[in-house]
C-alpha cells in the first residue's frame, strides 16, 4: 500500500550519502553547475549519478537526434523520444529523478560549440566531455584551463574506456584516508600528558584500576620503566604499539607541499597556500618540527573518567596549537594586504586536523601528456604484466581517432570493411607510437583485432562503469573531500583488470 | 507504422541493439572456446537465457537496467523489502510516490516500461520462502544482496545443484554460475563464482571481516565513545525498562527512546558525540552508500554475466576490489577453491548400513563433527524424504523416519542428498544447504552411479 502524501525530505533522501561527506559537501554539491558534452550512454550514466545526489545543476549539451540504436543502450530514452533532440529527452527523464536539480540542454553538437562559443564553459564548475575525439579534447582542455574549470573525460568504446581529470591544481584538506595512524606522539610527550602519565599509579594493587589503565599511558610507562606485561590492557598495548611508531616529523607529502612555490604567499594566493605558508611558520615555532596536535584518540580499554581525561588533554594541547597556526594566518594576511579575519576559524581548524593529511593534485595538460610523453614510464607500463593491456588500449584509443581522421569513420564500424581495418589501425597505431618517440615497442595483435571487433560501439554496461568512475571523480572534485584520480583510467572489460597509468 | 496486428518485430528491432551486436557477430581472438558470433546470437540469448536477479535495492535497481540493455529478456527479481526515502538517493527506479510498495515489484514494473521486450517476474518476498526448485530454472543468478547470511543461502542453493562424476569432476550441467556484487560507501567487490571451479562465497567466507561487537563489560560500565551509550541504550536499558517488549528499529518513537537514554547516559559520563543521525546508524548499522559505486559494481556484474553466457569475451579471474576513496583503485584477485568445501564440494560424506534409518540419519547430521546440523529437512533427487516444517508436511513425511535410508534411496550404493537446517556458520546458527554423499556399507559397486537407470 503506497503511502499517500510521502514528502521526500533531503535529511532523510541524502541519509545515506551525507554519512559519507557531510553537511558540507552536500551543500558544495548542491552550489555546483555540470556541464556535459554528448549524451550517449556514458555521459547519461555519469549525470544520472550526480542528479541523483543532488547536484545543483546540469546542462546537457548534444546535436544529436534521438536514433533507433540510442534505444539499446541508453535507459533514459525510450520509443517516445524518437526523433527528438537527444539532450532534450534526457533532460527531461533527469529532471524526472531528481526535481530540485535544474537541468538545461543546448543543442548543439559539442565540436562546433568548442570551436566557436569557448566562453560557453566559463559558467560552469565541472565540464565532464564525453566520446570526444582527441581534435576537441586538446581545444576543450586548453578552453578551460584558462578559464580555471574542471575538465573530466570520459570515453566507452567497446570493452574498453578512459576516465581522466585535468585541472591545474586540485587541493585537498579532508582527504579521508582509510587507514591512517592516531597521532599520539609518544615519542615527544608535552607536559600536560607527561604529568597525567606519572598520576596514574601503575603499582596500584586495586585490580580495577590496573585494569583499566589506558595503554597509552602504559606504553609511556614501558618505555620509561619496562614493566612486565601481563594483563588484557598491557596486551592491549603491546597489541597497539605498532599504532604508534610513526615516524616523528613531517612525511613526504607534506614536506613536498609546505617547499612548494606557492607556499610563498602574496595577495593573489588562494586560501589553502595562505594556511600551507602559516603552517610552514608553526612547524619552525611552536611545533618544533612536528604539525600541529590532531587531538583525538583511539578507543582502549579505560575507565571512563581516565579516558575521558585523556581525552581532554589531547583537546586542549590541539586547541593550543591551533590557535598558534589561526595567528599565524592573520599576520600572514596581514602581511599580504588582506583582512586578517578573512579566513574562518572553522577553515583554520579544519586545516589543522588535517594537516598531516594534506593532498595536491597536480595535472598535466592533455597536450603536454601527448605533447611530451614520458618514455621511460610509457616502456615500462609496456613491459609489466598487470599494465601492457591497459598501455596497450590507451595508444589504440588515440589510434582509432586518427584512423577516423583519415577514412572519416572509426574502424569496424562497417563488416566489410573489419578485415582491412586490423592493418590499417595497425599502421596507424605504430605511428602514434613513432611519434611518442617509442620505435621499439609493439601492441598486441589480438589488441589490434579488438578494437576493430569493438566496431567503435559504446554498449550500456561499459558505459555504465565508465560513466560511473566519471561521477565519483567529480563529486570528489566538487566536495574537495578524498583524493581524486592521478593518471588516465583505462577501463579493461575484457578481465576486469583496470588501471591507472600516471603518463 | 505497423499495424498492431502484424506479427512484426517492432520497427526498432534489430537497429536498436547495433552497439551490442558488434560484439556478438563479430569474431575475435580473446573470446571463449565455445563463442559462436552471429547476428542471431543476441535473439538467442534473449529467448533462451533466464537470469534471476537477487535484490531490488541500491545494486538491483541497477543490475536489471545492465542487463535489460545486455540483451537478457527473461529476468526474475526478488526482494522482500519495501521502498523506503532514504532509498531515493540511488534506487533510481523509484520515485517517492513509490514509499512504501514493494521493491521488486515497482523495479519490475519500471525497467519493462522503458525497455521493450524484456520480461520481468517479481518476487515480493525472502529467499528462503522459494521452493529449491525455483531456483534451478535459471541459467545465472546475479546478487546484489546486502547480508553474508544472504548470500550465503543463495550461494548453497546454487551449489546444491552441483554433481561431480566418480572422477570427482563438476558435471558441466548442473553448473549454475552466480556473479555476486557487494558496496559500502566507496569500496565494493564483484566476483564469478562458477561452482566446482572457482571457489564458491562459502571457500572464501574469511575475506568478510567480523562485525563490530563492543564487549559487554564497556557498554555496561566503562563506556568512552558515543556508540557505547547507544547500544547500552539498544541492548541492555530497553530490556530493563521494557521487559518482554520487542525492538523495532523502524518504529520512529522507539528509536527516539534509544537516542534520549544515549543522551542522558553520556552526559553522566561526559562522553560527547551522541546524535539522532549516529543513534540510528549504530542501531540500524546502516552501511553509507552513493549511486556511483553500485551503477560501477553492478555495471562490472551484468558485463561479466553477459560475457559468462554468450562466450563473446573472458571471464574476470574471478575476485575484484574496487576502491574510490583516493584515485579509482581496482585489483582482480585469483582466488583457489577450498577442496573440501561444505558447499560446493562432491559432498560430505556419510557412511550408512543399510539398516540405518532417516531419523539415524538425521541424528548423524547433528552430531557429526564439521556438519552439525540441527532440524535438518532432507530431499533426495527433488523428493521430500522428511521436512520439519510446514506441519502438514511434516505429518506427510513422518512416518519415513523410521525406514531404512537404504530403501527411501532407491538401493544404490552411492547417491547424493540434500539437507536443510541450522548449522553454524562463522559462529552464528544460520539456514544452511548442505550436500551430502551418502555411501551404504557392504554393497557391491554398482556400474553407475545415482540413479540415471531406473532400479
Amino acid at each position: 500500500m503506497a503511502a499517500t502524501g510521502v514528502v521526500a525530505e533531503p535529511k532523510t533522501k541524502y541519509d545515506r550519502q551525507l554519512r559519507i561527506w557531510g553537511d558540507q559537501g552536500q551543500a558544495a554539491l548542491e552550489k555546483a553547475s555540470i556541464c556535459l558534452l554528448n549524451c550517449g550512454p556514458t555521459g547519461t550514466e555519469a549525470l544520472k549519478n550526480l542528479v541523483l545526489g543532488g547536484i545543483g545543476s546540469v546542462t546537457v549539451v548534444d546535436g544529436s537526434k534521438v536514433e533507433a540504436s540510442d534505444l539499446g543502450n541508453n535507459f533514459l530514452l525510450d520509443e517516445g523520444c524518437l526523433g527528438q533532440p537527444r539532450a532534450k529527452s534526457i533532460c527531461s527523464f533527469l529532471q524526472e529523478l531528481n526535481d530540485a536539480v535544474k537541468a538545461k540542454f543546448v543543442e548543439e553538437f559539442p565540436a562546433h560549440l568548442i570551436d566557436t562559443n569557448p566562453s560557453f564553459f566559463s559558467q560552469f564548475t565541472v565540464v565532464i566531455a564525453t566520446q570526444l575525439p582527441e581534435s576537441s579534447l586538446l581545444k576543450l582542455d586548453d578552453i578551460c584551463r584558462k578559464a580555471d574549470i574542471v575538465l573530466v573525460a570520459a570515453r566507452s568504446y567497446g570493452l574498453t574506456g578512459l576516465v581522466r581529470v585535468s585541472v591545474k591544481e586540485h587541493c585537498v584538506i579532508e582527504s579521508k584516508p582509510d587507514h591512517f595512524l592516531d597521532d599520539l606522539r609518544l615519542h615527544n610527550p608535552w607536559t600536560e600528558l607527561k604529568q597525567f602519565a606519572k598520576s596514574i599509579d601503575i603499582n596500584d594493587k586495586d585490580p580495577v584500576v590496573h585494569k583499566h589503565t589506558p595503554y597509552i599511558v602504559i606504553l609511556d610507562l614501558i618505555r620509561a620503566h619496562m614493566l612486565n606485561v601481563d594483563e588484557e590492557n598491557y596486551k592491549e598495548a603491546v597489541d597497539s604499539s605498532y599504532k604508534v611508531s610513526v615516524t616523528p616529523g613531517i612525511s613526504n607529502e607534506i614536506r613536498q607541499i609546505i617547499d612548494d612555490d606557492s607556499a610563498e604567499v602574496n595577495s593573489s594566493s588562494s586560501d589553502f597556500w595562505i594556511l600551507v605558508a602559516a603552517l610552514k611558520e608553526f612547524i619552525a615555532k611552536e611545533g618544533n618540527g612536528e604539525l600541529p596536535l590532531e587531538g583525538t584518540i583511539p578507543d582502549m580499554t579505560s575507565l571512563t573518567e581516565y579516558y575521558v581525561s585523556l581525552q581532554k588533554i589531547y583537546q586542549a594541547k590541539a586547541e593550543f596549537d591551533c590557535l598558534a597556526l589561526e595567528h599565524h594566518v592573520k599576520e600572514i594576511l596581514k602581511r599580504i594586504g588582506r583582512d586578517p579575519d578573512s579566513i574562518s576559524t572553522t577553515y583554520i581548524k579544519t586545516f589543522c586536523k588535517n594537516s598531516r593529511k594534506l593532498r595536491l593534485c597536480r595535472y598535466r595538460s592533455f597536450e603536454e601528456e601527448f605533447g611530451s610523453p614520458i618514455v621511460s614510464e610509457i616502456q615500462r607500463y609496456f613491459t609489466d604484466e598487470d599494465y601492457s593491456y591497459a598501455m596497450n588500449f590507451y595508444i589504440l584509443l588515440r589510434a582509432v581517432d586518427r584512423l577516423a581522421a583519415n577514412y572519416s569513420r572509426l574502424p569496424g564500424i562497417f563488416d566489410s570493411e573489419i578485415d582491412e581495418d586490423i592493418p590499417r589501425l595497425k599502421t596507424v597505431a605504430a605511428s602514434v607510437l613513432s611519434e611518442m618517440g617509442l620505435n621499439g615497442a609493439s601492441l598486441s595483435e589480438d589488441l589490434i583485432t579488438e578494437m576493430c571487433r569493438f566496431g567503435a560501439a559504446e554498449i550500456h554496461p561499459v558505459a555504465a562503469f565508465v560513466g560511473g568512475v566519471a561521477s565519483q571523480e567529480v563529486i570528489k572534485l566538487v566536495t574537495k573531500q578524498f583524493v581524486p584520480l592521478r593518471g588516465t583510467f583505462i577501463f579493461n572489460g575484457i578481465d576486469l583488470k583496470s588501471q591507472v597509468l600516471v603518463l | 507504422m505497423a499495424s498492431p496486428d502484424a506479427e512484426q518485430p517492432a520497427p526498432t528491432e534489430p537497429a536498436r541493439w547495433r552497439d551490442l551486436d558488434m560484439l556478438l557477430s563479430h569474431p575475435g581472438n580473446l573470446v571463449e572456446a565455445s563463442f559462436d558470433p552471429s547476428p542471431g546470437l543476441r535473439d538467442l540469448l534473449g529467448s533462451l537465457v533466464e537470469v534471476l536477479v537477487v535484490g531490488a535495492g541500491g545494486l538491483g535497481c541497477e543490475l536489471l537496467k545492465d542487463l535489460a540493455l545486455s540483451g537478457f529478456k527473461k529476468l526474475h527479481v526478488i526482494d522482500m523489502d519495501t521502498i523506503d526515502v532514504s532509498n531515493l538517493n540511488r534506487q533510481f527506479l523509484f520515485r517517492v510516490q513509490d514509499v512504501g510498495k514493494s521493491k521488486a515489484e515497482v523495479a519490475a514494473k519500471r525497467v519493462m516500461e522503458r525497455v521493450n521486450g524484456v520480461n520481468i517476474v517479481p518476487h515480493f518476498c525472502s529467499i528462503e520462502d522459494k521452493e529449491i526448485e525455483f531456483y534451478s530454472q535459471f541459467h545465472i543468478i546475479v546478487l546484489g544482496l546486502d547480508s553474508i547470511e544472504a548470500r550465503s543461502y543463495i550461494n548453497s542453493v546454487a551449489c546444491g545443484f552441483l554433481e561431480y562424476d566418480l572422477n570427482d569432476n563438476p558435471l558441466q550441467e548442473t553448473v549454475k554460475p552466480m556473479v555476486d556484487g557487494g558496496t559500502e560507501g566507496f569500496k565494493g567487490h564483484a566476483r564469478v563464482i562458477i561452482p566446482g571451479t572457482t571457489p564458491c562465497f562459502e571457500c572464501n567466507i574469511w575475506l568478510f571481516p567480523p562485525q563490530v561487537k563492543f564487549p559487554l563489560c564497556t557498554l555496561a560500565e566503562t563506556p568512552r565513545t558515543a556508540a557505547h551509550c547507544i547500544e547500552y541504550a539498544h541492548l541492555i536499558k530497553w530490556d530493563e525498562v521494557h521487559p518482554g517488549k520487542l525492538f523495532d528499529a523502524d518504529d520512529a518513537e522507539h528509536m527516539q527512546w534509544i537516542y534520549s537514554e544515549a543522551l542522558k547516559r553520556a552526559e553522566l559520563f561526559g562522553i560527547c558525540g551522541v546524535t539522532y543521525s549516529l543513534t540510528q546508524g549504530v542501531v540500524k548499522n546502516i552501511i553509507p552508500a552513493i549511486a556511483s559505486t553500485n551503477a560501477i559494481i553492478s555495471a562490472a556484474c551484468a558485463l561479466e554475466a553477459f560475457k559468462l553466457i554468450s562466450g563473446c569475451s573472458k571471464s574476470v579471474s574471478n575476485y575484484l576490489t574496487y576502491n574510490g576513496l583516493e584515485g579509482t583503485h581496482i585489483k582482480v584477485t585469483e582466488f583457489i577453491r577450498d577442496k573440501d568445501c561444505l558447499v560446493c564440494g562432491p559432498g560430505t560424506l556419510i557412511e550408512l548400513d543399510t539398516s540405518s534409518t532417516l531419523s539415524d540419519f538425521i541424528k548423524m547430521l547433528e552430531e557429526h563433527p564439521t556438519l552439525r546440523m540441527s532440524k535438518a529437512s532432507v530431499t533426495h533427487e527433488g523428493n521430500n524424504l522428511y521436512m520439519q516444517s510446514p506441519e502438514v508436511l511434516e505429518q506427510m513425511t513422518r512416518p519415513n523416519l523410521s525406514v531404512p535410508m537404504f530403501e527411501l534411496l532407491k538401493e544404490v550404493r552411492y547417491t547424493t542428498v540434500h539437507a536443510t537446517g541450522m548449522a553454524e556458520n562463522n559462529g552464528k546458527k544460520v539456514s544452511s544447504l548442505r550436500k551430502l554423499r551418502v555411501a551404504f556399507k557392504g554393497i557391491e559397486e554398482a556400474s553407475k552411479m545415482d540413479t540415471t537407470l531406473s532400479s
